[in-house]
């Protein structure tokens, strides 16, 4: 166990006073300079989009790569709840020191202290910026914005454009990219995927990527090479999460050295829609502010299948209402989903599988209008009523968790830089400001926040001091690099086995759901890195690839990104049996509180676990980042 | 009201097939049992895709990726109508419910004079993002704003605003018209930024680069048949062209 290498780099002073004083003390570049400089930006979600933008605004050269057909088609379009900022518009107590304080305390006190203040600090900076980008946030009469509570605030902090908040933010941060891309600041790759980082004298200078529609290889070089590329959770085949979102950027840099942090961290959302069978493609969330006006509820009786209008009110148990009085419906993500489970595990799970409960509006329909409850809902019911042809506004919805996000991502330090000199990491993709649970809401604020505020910073710091030699795409190291990642692919296209790429990643969700999932234990953690590494062994043996790597191939595709997810999930499983506590999302059933809370162990595990690759069938090394919490008394969540 | 059930059909499917963007494409029939009724359309094509990998055969490339009708990568024209025939629903949600057993299905890409071809049922709309460049935002450098609630904004213009800002760019307003014309997606973003203070500024420039764009790239004109309202899947109003309209003879003088 060793701590080298994991300099959190956190400036001194009080924890109001760092990021500004931070500021003050990084080094520029004067702003001639500037065009000598080239930075990659690979995703063009929130992060990666407002990172480009800001970068190419200052007179930075931006290439920018995703791997849609435009940039506006990143995951985060799909949001839809709401952005928190600690504005404190409705005057109802809210401030900077309470947006971070709920963070730290949302995140179960696992996540760096000194970022999240900064995160709380710029808050208020990206509302401002996304007003003046023209987002049409929801207003009240008089004109100015409406807040509303979210999940696990007793505060009303959140910003919303209707259920499509994700939506606006990223085409107000889409318009920014164009516009740099217009002025020709910003060169713009799409449909574009990143095969290999390029490092030269251990520093990151570039990226291999391959052009989805003919295969083409290219080389680019820069001087810092910005991930944005998201989260991890399609490594459980069922997911929030879009289609094509994968781990392999960030991945394939764990690979080059860039530790990865925490990947045992992931979030279940629970509110999404369940799954009708095994048809099944990706699961679809509904928004958490669903829960504000809407009742959670199971049959008090087991296995009862009657339909929910003979089940009377004596009969109906508001279980979140009952065993949190003063929070109710609105516990954090985690509680509600462990409770969920808990129903349906004691068989009062309703529907024709019994893994959902109720989510009703029958009351607030009662007490608001049906035409209140359409206007603050009515998209997400229609949404809810076209997958599963059952209208909410007359049977309750049936919801059950899924994965949604996942805290855990490549390690980086405070100026959001990785293990590798030169390669920042941004949004989801990094780790730092979540902890072990992130609070609904707060995703958006940091992806914006890391990309409009933060490295727009810090990458300037780097390039003003980094001192890099000279360098073309002819150098050695991308060549390397570019011939590696050609063999992964013939060797992809060259087994011609028996099972489709699908197969592999359906068999490695259901080892990941059932023991690296919403509760997880020693035995079946052990169980699952047994079972990952056959899975793996069969994949490189038995897989089928279609076609050729000269022509649109996606099957090809999918195969490098779920080649990449069985050897993260191999990490996340061991992450998951090495944390022997219970904390946020990560939840070990040996580990908890009388009350079946999260039980913490915070003299053992107060720490960020950063895992470090050591090659190709070798053991990853742990190393540690003790997180020492000066400002936040740590405390047993309770939300009683 | 029908719920979840365990309901399987037969379909009959003409899908075109190209190989990439030069060579010619032809439809190709595929009958596929075993279609559970809450399978989406798009599930309905990975089940046939899996199939036809088993059985050696390319498998059919169709844009898709949040599955949530939001992102609008999806673009299938199904049965001569963009995104199929559920109202305000693009193709990943629609569901195979919608359809009967043994119906044949007739599935195609989205087609303008504007769009290719990349293979199969894969289009390139990267035209959209050219007029999206040509003045479809506020130009506001990062650190520029001012207090969000600077400036009050009527609620009914906000949103109107919102209304238009939903677009997601799929397409299928275009694929529809008979002109090819790109005017509703034009005029949704022209529309946000006009119902806002914030975008006035620039509003002269804006209408015309946009609408220059537009013309540049090949969509044709508006002829008011309201096929692009009648198919837009996020619900965008013509009335949105008039206000474009207007902007743009603003413009003029």
């Amino acid at each position: 166990m060793t701590t080298s290498k994991l300099d959190s780099n956190v400036p001194s002073g009080p924890i109001q006073q760092k990021w500004d004083q931070h500021c003050f003390d990084m080094k520029l570049v004067n702003p001639s300079n500037r065009r000598k400089f080239n930075v990659i930006v690979v995703g063009t979600g929130l992060a990666g989009s407002s990172a480009a933008s800001s970068l190419a605004e200052q007179g930075y050269n931006v290439s920018a790569f995703c791997i849609q057909d435009s940039p506006r088609r990143a995951h985060s379009i799909a949001a839809q709840g709401g952005i928190n900022a600690a504005k404190n518009y409705p005057n109802d107590g809210d401030s900077i020191w309470r947006l971070f304080y709920d963070t730290v305390k949302g995140g179960d006190y696992r996540s760096r202290e000194a970022n999240v203040y900064r995160l709380a600090q710029v808050s208020n900076n990206i509302i401002d910026q996304c007003v003046a980008q023209g987002i049409p946030f929801a207003r009240d009469y008089g004109g100015m914005l409406a807040n509303r509570s979210f999940g696990g605030a007793q505060v009303s902090r959140t910003f919303y454009a209707r259920g499509q908040t994700g939506q606006q933010l990223l085409l107000g941060a889409y318009s920014g990219l164009m516009k740099e891309v217009s002025k020709g600041k910003i060169k713009l790759y799409t449909r574009c995927e990143m095969v290999e980082l390029v490092m030269i004298d251990g520093k990151a200078r570039g990226i291999i990527t391959r052009n989805v529609i003919n295969g083409k290889m290219e080389r680019h070089l820069a001087d810092a090479v910005i991930l944005a590329t998201g989260g991890y959770g399609n490594a459980y085949f069922l997911s929030t999460n879009a289609m094509a979102s994968n781990c392999s950027a960030a991945f394939r840099a764990y690979r080059k050295g860039a530790y990865f942090a925490n990947p045992c961290f992931t979030q279940i959302h629970p509110t999404c829609i369940p799954a009708a069978g095994d048809h099944q493609s990706k699961l679809t969330l509904m928004s958490e502010s669903l829960r504000n006006d809407g009742r959670i509820w199971v049959p008090k009786k087991e296995n009862d299948t009657r339909p929910v209008s003979q089940i009377s009110e004596e009969e109906r148990d508001y279980y979140l209402e009952r065993i949190y009085p003063s929070f109710g419906n609105l516990v954090p993500r985690d509680v509600a989903s462990r409770n969920a489970k808990n129903q349906c595990d004691a068989g009062r799970g309703v529907g024709p599988t019994g893994l959902s409960v109720y989510l009703d509006f029958r009351d607030a329909i009662k007490r608001d209008g049906v035409d209140t409850v359409k206007a603050k809902y009515g998209n997400l019911f229609d949404m809810y009523e076209r997958i599963t042809d059952e209208n909410p506004y007359k049977v309750p919805m049936r919801i059950f968790p899924a994965i949604h996000y996942t805290m855990g991502g490549s390690w980086v330090d405070y100026n959001l830089m990785s293990t590798i000199p030169g390669l920042f990491v941004l949004g989801e993709a990094n780790f730092s400001d979540h902890g072990a649970n992130r609070l609904g809401a707060s995703a958006l604020m940091q992806g914006l926040a890391d990309g409009y505020f933060v490295a727009p910073n810090t990458v300037p710091n780097y390039l003003a001091s980094a001192n890099l030699q000279e360098a073309t795409t002819g150098h050695e190291a991308f060549g390397e690099a570019e011939d590696s990642s050609k063999k992964t692919f013939d060797k992809l296209l060259n087994i011609n086995g028996k099972k489709t790429v699908d197969d592999f990643h359906k068999e490695l969700g259901k080892v990941m759901w059932e023991h690296v999932g919403m509760a997880r234990n020693e035995k079946g953690l052990k169980e699952a890195l047994k079972a990952i590494p056959k899975i793996k062994e069969e994949f490189w043996q038995n897989v089928k690839v279609p076609g050729q790597n000269n022509n649109v191939n996606l099957e090809l595709e999918k195969a490098g990104r779920v080649a990449d997810f069985i050897d993260l999930a191999e990490l996340m499983a061991l992450d998951a049996l090495k944390r022997k506590e219970s904390c946020g999302g990560h939840f070990r059933e040996e580990c908890q509180t009388k009350e079946n809370e999260a039980k913490r162990d915070d003299e053992k595990f107060c720490h960020v676990s950063a895992w470090e690759h050591k090659g190709e069938g070798k053991a990853p090394t742990l190393h540690k980042e003790n997180l020492v919490y000066k400002n936040v008394k740590l405390t047993q969540r309770s939300y009683k | 009201m029908g719920g979840l059930s365990d309901k399987k059909i037969t379909l009959n499917l003409k899908i075109w097939r190209q190989q990439d963007g030069i060579a010619d494409g032809k439809m190709v029939d595929y009958r596929l049992n075993d279609v559970k009724t809450d399978m989406s359309f798009l599930e309905m094509l990975d089940l046939l895709n899996e199939r036809l990998i088993r059985e050696g055969e390319d498998p059919i490339a169709f844009d898709h990726d949040c599955r949530e009708g939001i992102c609008g990568a999806c673009s299938l024209m199904i049965n001569g109508q963009a995104h199929g025939p559920e109202a305000e629903t693009t193709t990943c949600q629609l569901h195979v419910r919608k359809f009967k057993d043994e119906q044949t299905i007739v599935v195609g890409p989205f087609r303008a004079e504007a769009f290719g071809v990349h293979k199969d049922l894969m289009v390139d709309r990267s035209a959209l993002d050219a007029i999206v460049m040509a003045g479809g935002f506020i130009t506001v450098a990062t650190g520029n704003a001012p207090d969000a609630n600077a400036i009050a904004i009527r609620k009914e213009n906000a949103e109107l605003s919102m209304d238009a800002a939903q677009c997601i760019g799929c397409g299928a307003c275009i694929a529809s018209c008979p002109n090819a014309a790109a005017m509703l997606f034009t005029s949704a973003k022209v529309s946000q930024f006009a119902l806002l203070p914030q975008g006035k500024i620039e509003a002269r420039e804006r209408v015309r680069t946009m609408v220059e764009k537009m013309d540049d790239l090949g969509f044709g004109n508006c002829t008011n048949e309201q096929e692009c309202e009648a198919t837009c899947p996020k619900g965008i109003k013509i009335t949105n062209i008039a206000r474009m309209n207007r902007e743009f003879i603003k413009s003029l003088f």
